[in-house]
């Protein structure tokens, strides 16, 4: 708070001395200031630019689509006539990534509450580090172990799910498989749980001490003052963390490209094999995708880019009010 | 019930309720469960990925493409795949930093507060989250479909740089803010013009922490798949010439090599996973090393 | 419900640096005893050392005897979280919890307790508020948040929760000195409501503060940077305000420093 509006007055007291120097006719100002406001209009000018062409290069694939974009299950672009649509890979990119949040987010914060309340002080940057490493392993390797390692060990457990819940349709199915979109979701959880963790550590080390005191003071328990001091203030912290999560396990790509094999039509047992998201889709069908295939892979990358955007903005939006509610 | 119950708690210090402790231990154990279980991941992933590219991590590897190389054969290497994603990661830097870098001195040092500022900021906010199979199809669009150019790895470095930009902003803007003005100010009173200030004065102290944020970045999309697989194709030759033709790289190599059933396929998509791995870590070290000196001087 | 203190021998320290340095002093029940002496003397230091709040900055340690009545605090066997519990705390800054109501603050204490039943906790809600003096001024708004209380009711606000779970001793650091006059005065007629039932420790950097509410005055004072705080002398206010044993404490007081 204080430091902003130092920022700001400090702003202010600049501004006049440019003002100053640009009336004196700097020319080194002049260009260097042009730079820097260009090279910011030309971010936005990315932004823009991408939602133009993404529409541009989608329109004419899906003036030629013979089947219903939004709710067909078919994906064949290259047929003539050329017959696609999304619900396959909605249902699969919406799936997969709301079971990663629901497996991700409660380790998440868990492991945010044990570097910041429970380790040894002067181990928390290093143990922070650790579960940074997490999100420096490049999804190609997650894919790689993920198919390799993780698929083979995940059968056990989709037969077990499915022995034990398989009255619940999600877990249902005759044939649990380790090619599923469950263990797509559990190689996205790992990949989300470091960005959720570490966005949660941060607002949990803002908790103004006070607070913590007051809490301790009146003679609470370790968990009880973070249930009565530090979750309430963090609140919409860790929901911004997880939708920001939840954005990314949904425009990840190579990963679930890997893991899944691919099984045309919605299946709403997640533990059976089959299953795609549109990320997924994209990168495995580019190879062979004629021009209408590439339209439709573009229109169908447009939907994910308008999603991810609501989530994100929706995330942010979260946060920012934590920061005027503080 | 409740008063009998504050009563007897004042009489005793030894202990809270049982109740209270059994929960309090338990949560304790879940919190060091969580932070376990992340580790589990982590060090498999690290282990698999030694224990399984070690085998070809060898001179033939480095020093071979897969030209003329079938899945079931032993030998070929990722020389085409290691060149490609030094030439596109290059290239990536070079266009993505001066815009970054100049946007974050606009962010903080000019626009501060302002309206263009705040809707930069904003969108720098957004692009973080671009998903990167977005921003391949985007650059396929525009370049590849629209203005008609082909593959290469130059079209797979625009679409990098995307995925740059935002993240080099973010830190780079960090450390601009951890400038003291007294700096700035008294650079002003000796009557340096503002542009000078910021190129001589304040950029070279925030320097190794944007230097940190460069690496941090650049170690961040040099893993990065999609985009790639989109722009620059496939070729199991060496192409040296990142501006024309398909091109190679460190990511789509594993890719390509692991969609291959067979046993040697897979061995080399190991290799590479340990070689980009390795390379990352490095950076990320490299990274730390960096940003821990500039702790240091700062003090 | 008021106990006697008896500290002996107690020093205090964080990481490598020594705080406070060979305290012993009896306070006595149902009073109201203030600490005085210039900053970094280890007033605050020494009365956090009295619920065990010292420790839970990292680093921090304590050594020595702290007896309430017959029990040591710092014996092996006593939980610091059950002592809190008996020796409640108000900070120099009001801190409510910024997420909860009025009355949730008040209540915060008895839930953790166990307290569950609504009639009971309202009944203890109105009187620890009544207790605070508050009680008139908040009654109409009690779900709404604490922290949108002037500095001076969030304050009260803070005593009313800690008086909520009935401590036996009741701790206050610097009470009053975010607060204006008025919150001031209202805070110090409180103090002397309070010490019919609750023995009283308060840090004050205000002598005619600790002049006007306290019956016991502990002088504290360093010997120089870096050197561990002391206990000077503890006597009668009166006595120490008028006829003090030691020269430190008369040129504290007649404001010759500090």
């Amino acid at each position: 708070m204080s430091s902003e509006t130092g920022v700001e007055t400090a702003a202010g007291a600049r501004h006049r001395a440019t003002g100053r120097r640009m009336s004196t006719g700097r020319a080194g100002d002049k260009i260097f200031v042009s730079a820097a406001r260009g090279s910011g209009i030309l971010v936005l000018a990315i932004m823009a630019a991408i939602a133009i062409f993404l529409v541009w290069k989608a329109v004419p694939a899906l003036q030629d689509n013979d089947a219903n974009f939004l709710t067909s299950e078919d994906w064949n672009p290259n047929a003539t006539p050329p017959k696609f649509g999304i619900a396959q890979l909605a249902f699969g990119t919406v799936v997969s990534s709301l079971l990663a949040l629901i497996i991700a987010t409660p380790v998440a914060i868990g492991i945010a509450l044990f570097i910041a309340f429970y380790s040894p002080r002067r181990l928390a940057s290093p143990l922070g580090y650790v579960v940074d490493l997490l999100a420096a392993v490049p999804s190609i390797v997650y894919g790689l172990w993920g198919l390799l390692l993780l698929a083979g060990n995940m059968e056990g457990v989709s037969k077990f799910l499915n022995t034990v819940l398989g009255w619940i349709p999600l877990f249902g199915g005759d044939s649990p498989g380790r090619n599923s979109i469950f263990t797509a979701s559990v190689v996205l959880a790992i990949m989300i749980l470091p960005i959720i963790s570490s966005l949660s550590r941060e607002v949990f080390v803002q908790v103004p001490r006070a607070n913590v005191e007051a809490a301790l003071a009146l003679g609470a328990t370790r968990w009880e003052t973070i249930r009565m001091a530090v979750l309430p203030y963090g609140r919409s912290g860790m929901i911004g963390a997880s939708m920001l999560g939840l954005g990314r396990a949904m425009g990840e790509t190579i990963a679930v490209a890997m893991v899944l094999t691919f099984v045309p039509g919605i299946n709403v047992h997640i533990l059976e094999d089959g299953g795609s998201t549109f990320a997924a889709n994209i990168a495995k069908s580019f190879g062979e995708a004629s021009t209408t295939g590439r339209g439709a892979l573009i229109a169908s990358g447009l939907v994910l880019f308008v999603i991810t955007l609501i989530v994100n903005m929706a995330a942010r939006a979260v946060v920012a009010r934590r920061k005027e509610f503080v | 019930m409740t008063s009998p119950t504050l009563t007897k708690k004042q009489t005793s210090l030894s202990s809270v309720s049982f109740g209270r402790k059994a929960k309090d231990r338990t949560v304790q154990a879940l919190v060091y469960l969580a932070f376990l279980l992340a580790l589990i991941p982590l060090v498999s992933v690290l282990w698999t990925v030694v224990k399984n590219g070690a085998g070809r991590f060898d001179g033939v590897f480095f020093g071979h493409s897969m030209n003329g190389v079938a899945g079931k054969d032993a030998g070929g290497g990722a020389y085409h795949a290691i060149l490609g994603t030094l030439e596109q990661v290059l290239i990536t830097t070079a266009i993505a930093v001066p815009i970054a870098v100049l946007t974050a001195v606009y962010l903080v040092e000019y626009g501060a507060g302002g309206r263009l500022a705040r809707v930069i900021s904003f969108f720098v906010d957004v692009m973080t989250g671009i998903p990167s199979i977005v921003a391949g199809l985007f650059v396929l669009a525009l370049w590849l479909l629209a203005l008609g150019f082909s593959f290469s790895g130059f079209a797979g470095a625009l679409a990098l740089t995307i995925l740059m930009i935002p993240t080099v902003v973010r830190a780079t803007e960090e450390m601009l803010k951890l400038v003291p003005n007294d700096l700035r100010e008294a650079s002003y009173a000796l009557g340096v013009p503002r542009w000078r200030t910021i190129c001589f004065v304040v950029l070279p102290t925030a320097l190794p922490g944007i230097i940190t944020g460069i690496m941090l970045a650049v170690a961040r999309v040099m893993g990065e798949t999609a985009p790639l697989l989109l722009t620059i194709f496939v070729t199991k030759a060496i192409n040296t010439n990142p501006f024309a033709e398909p091109q190679a790289s460190l990511p789509t190599f594993i890719w390509d090599q692991a969609a291959d059933p067979n046993q040697n396929s897979i061995d080399r998509a190991w290799a590479g996973a340990l070689v980009l791995i390795l390379i990352i870590m490095l950076l990320n070290l490299a990274a730390r090393f960096v940003a821990r000196r500039f702790k240091a001087t700062g003090r | 419900m008021a106990k006697r203190i008896e500290v002996s021998g107690l020093h205090a320290y964080y990481g490598g640096v020594h705080a406070i340095e060979d305290i012993s002093m009896t306070v006595e029940p149902r009073s109201v005893t203030a600490f005085i002496g210039p900053s970094g003397c280890g007033k605050s230091t020494f009365l956090r050392t009295l619920n065990r709040m010292h420790e839970v900055i990292p680093g921090a340690r304590v050594q020595g005897k702290v007896m309430l009545d017959d029990e040591d605090l710092y014996a092996s066997s006593v939980d610091p979280v059950a002592v809190r519990r008996v020796v409640g705390m108000v900070f120099q800054r009001p801190n409510p919890f910024p997420t909860m109501s009025i009355y949730d603050n008040v209540a915060a204490g008895l839930k953790l307790n166990g307290v569950r039943r609504k009639s009971r906790l309202d009944e203890i809600v109105e009187e620890s508020l009544q207790g605070a003096n508050l009680w008139n001024e908040v009654k109409d708004r009690l779900t709404k948040p604490g922290a949108g209380l002037s500095g001076g009711q969030q304050q009260r606000l803070c005593i009313a929760r800690a008086i909520a779970v009935q401590p036996q001793v009741l701790l206050m650091d610097e009470p009053c000195s975010a607060l204006d006059p008025i919150s001031t005065l209202a805070i110090e007629d409180l103090i002397a409501k309070l010490k019919s039932q609750y023995t009283i420790v308060i840090v004050t950097h205000n002598m005619q503060q600790a002049a006007r509410v306290s019956d016991r005055t502990a002088f504290f004072n360093i010997a120089g940077t870096g050197q561990p705080g002391r206990l000077i002398e503890i006597d009668d206010t009166s006595k120490i305000f008028t006829n003090p044993e030691q020269k430190a404490t008369e040129d504290y007081i007649t404001g010759r420093f500090g």
